[in-house]
């Protein structure tokens, strides 16, 4: 029974520190949500209700069903022959997944 | 009843002394996308004089003036046209014409107000006098299939002139029956992004970014169809990623030419504006978005796309070359001249404020706070085609 409850400890601290790797700081994920709406919303609409690029809602996105490696991937080196540039000069993949989960629950104010 | 009377005129009298009359020529607003607010601005005073609130979605909203100048007309993102009265600072009427849209324009004799829709793919026509619709064209360019339109600028005689994101076309629609437009299709290109009309109405150029050149079509002989100028300018280099496209009207303009932002190139390309063959292009810092001439020609101000929006360059149209870089404030939306150039109008996003500079003498001459301030649009803009 303690070691069950060393084991459980133990993982529960590896899956916290797994999902911070991919946890941007605060201040970086200020920025990025700043970059979302601001900088993004140039062409996805600072509500991402759409404009030039398609809605990036949370229903928008799932209504259209991409999976989330296809998004991250379109964010990070864009998708030629369309407006969407790639990004991966100012954000790392794993930043890219993390705007994904947050589009994906609807994406926060800033 | 004498008493009411008099009280009724004191009242009256009193209303009056608390709005003087004045004109409209030096007013203007500047658009806070973030808050849905619009601030009134006076270019005499460089300074606010009031607030406006209950706009909606302002992000990327666009005004048009009425002939007066004392109406503002706001397309804002979420589909609302929204008439705001400058003298009394207030809003007159609104609705909700559309999913999203991008703009829109006012006809030559300021009769009616055309908006143009990314969603439902269109353009739909108002009374500028009581918002009513009154026709809509649906950008259907092939059976069942609708496209953005983009770049709706007015052309002479009630005809508005439009581009066609998907559908790569130009479309001219002649409103003199506002209420049954008829419409002419030219094919103009690979997914042309904005247009203008040239400060004659002659011309109509959509700006194309699935391919190097920009449409041209001209208003006085459009049966000759859109011709294609500036063909190839990226000599088949790779194109540079466009974090932001860039913003077409007829202030491109200058001393007989055009002065036009490349796509994925960041440079200025200059093409003569009688035989439309390109006779120079100008290095700037980045993406160029606006490209505007000071209204007497002598200068060009260019501001770039993300990242490089913080700086804005100034080309001398004598020399072709740029004198001048500033560095204004963070992340700079939009720039906007005093109707006869003196000044220039910057809005600093990032930095939440507006910032005024002599044209002349580089030098800062005034500033305010605004949250987020995008657009800045000047009544000047009333009298000018194309605006
Ligand atoms: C210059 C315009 C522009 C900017 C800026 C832009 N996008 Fe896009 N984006 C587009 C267009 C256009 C598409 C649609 C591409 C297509 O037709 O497949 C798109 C597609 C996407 C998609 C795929 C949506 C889907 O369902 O297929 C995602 C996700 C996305 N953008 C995220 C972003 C993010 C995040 C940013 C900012 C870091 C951004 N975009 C900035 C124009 C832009």
């Amino acid at each position: 029974m303690k070691n069950l409850h060393y084991f459980l400890m133990i993982y529960l601290s590896l899956a916290a520190s797994a999902a911070s790797a991919n946890e941007p700081s605060p201040e970086r994920a200020h920025e990025l949500v700043r970059m979302v709406r601001q900088d993004c919303g140039s062409c996805h609409g600072m509500t991402l209700n759409g404009g030039l690029g398609p809605a990036l809602t949370a229903e928008a996105l799932k209504g259209r069903d991409i999976p989330k490696e296809s998004l991250v991937a379109t964010i990070v080196g864009g998708r030629p022959g369309t407006p969407m540039p790639p990004w991966h000069r100012f954000l790392s993949e794993s930043e890219a997944g993390w705007i994904v989960d947050r589009l994906l629950e609807g994406f926060p104010q800033q | 009843m004498r008493k009411f009377l008099a009280l009724a005129s004191v009242l009256l009298l009193s209303a009056c002394a608390g709005q003087p009359l004045r004109g409209t020529g030096d007013l203007g607003l500047v658009i806070e996308r973030a808050s849905g607010h619009l601030t009134l601005i006076n270019t005499s005073t460089k300074a606010p004089y009031a607030r406006v609130e209950g706009l909606g979605d302002l992000s990327h909203a666009s005004t048009v003036y009425s002939r007066d100048g004392r109406y503002a007309f706001i397309f804002g993102r979420d589909g609302g046209l929204t008439k705001v009265d400058l003298l009394e600072a207030r809003i007159v009427k609104r609705v909700i014409q559309a999913g999203n849209s991008i703009g829109g324009s006012i006809s030559q004799d300021g009769r009616i107000v055309v908006a143009q829709n990314y969603a439902p793919g269109g353009i739909k026509a108002f009374d500028a006098e009581t918002l009513e619709l009154l026709s809509e064209v649906p950008a259907e360019y092939a059976p069942g299939q609708f496209s953005k339109v983009v770049g709706l600028a007015d052309a002479q005689g009630g005809k508005f002139a439009y581009a066609l994101f998907e559908g790569g076309e130009i479309w001219v629609t002649d409103f003199k029956d506002p209420k049954k437009p008829t419409t002419q299709r030219f094919p103009a290109g690979k997914q042309p992004y904005d247009g203008l009309v040239t400060p004659d109405g002659r011309y109509f150029m959509a700006g194309l970014y699935g391919e190097d050149g920009v449409a041209l079509l001209d208003l006085w002989q459009p049966e000759k169809g859109a011709m294609k100028i500036l063909e190839g300018y990226g000599r088949g280099e790779e194109k540079l990623p466009v974090f932001k496209m860039p913003h077409l009207r007829g202030w491109s303009m200058a001393q007989g030419k055009a002065y036009l932002p490349a796509i994925g190139r960041h440079e200025v390309l200059v093409v003569d504006g009688i035989s439309w063959k390109e006779v120079g292009r100008i290095p700037v810092k980045g993406q160029p978005v606006f490209v505007m001439a000071r209204p007497d020609g002598r200068q060009i101000w260019v501001n770039f796309a993300f990242p490089d929006y913080s700086e804005v360059q100034v080309i001398d149209t004598l020399s072709g070359k740029v004198v001048k870089t500033l560095s204004p404030g963070k992340a700079i939306l939009h720039m906007e001249f005093t109707p006869r150039g003196e000044a220039v109008w910057l809005s600093a996003r990032d930095d939440n404020k507006v910032v005024i500079y002599d044209t002349a003498s580089f030098d800062k001459i005034g500033e305010f706070a605004a949250q987020a301030p995008s657009g800045i649009f000047f009544t000047s803009r009333a009298a000018r085609i194309g605006f």
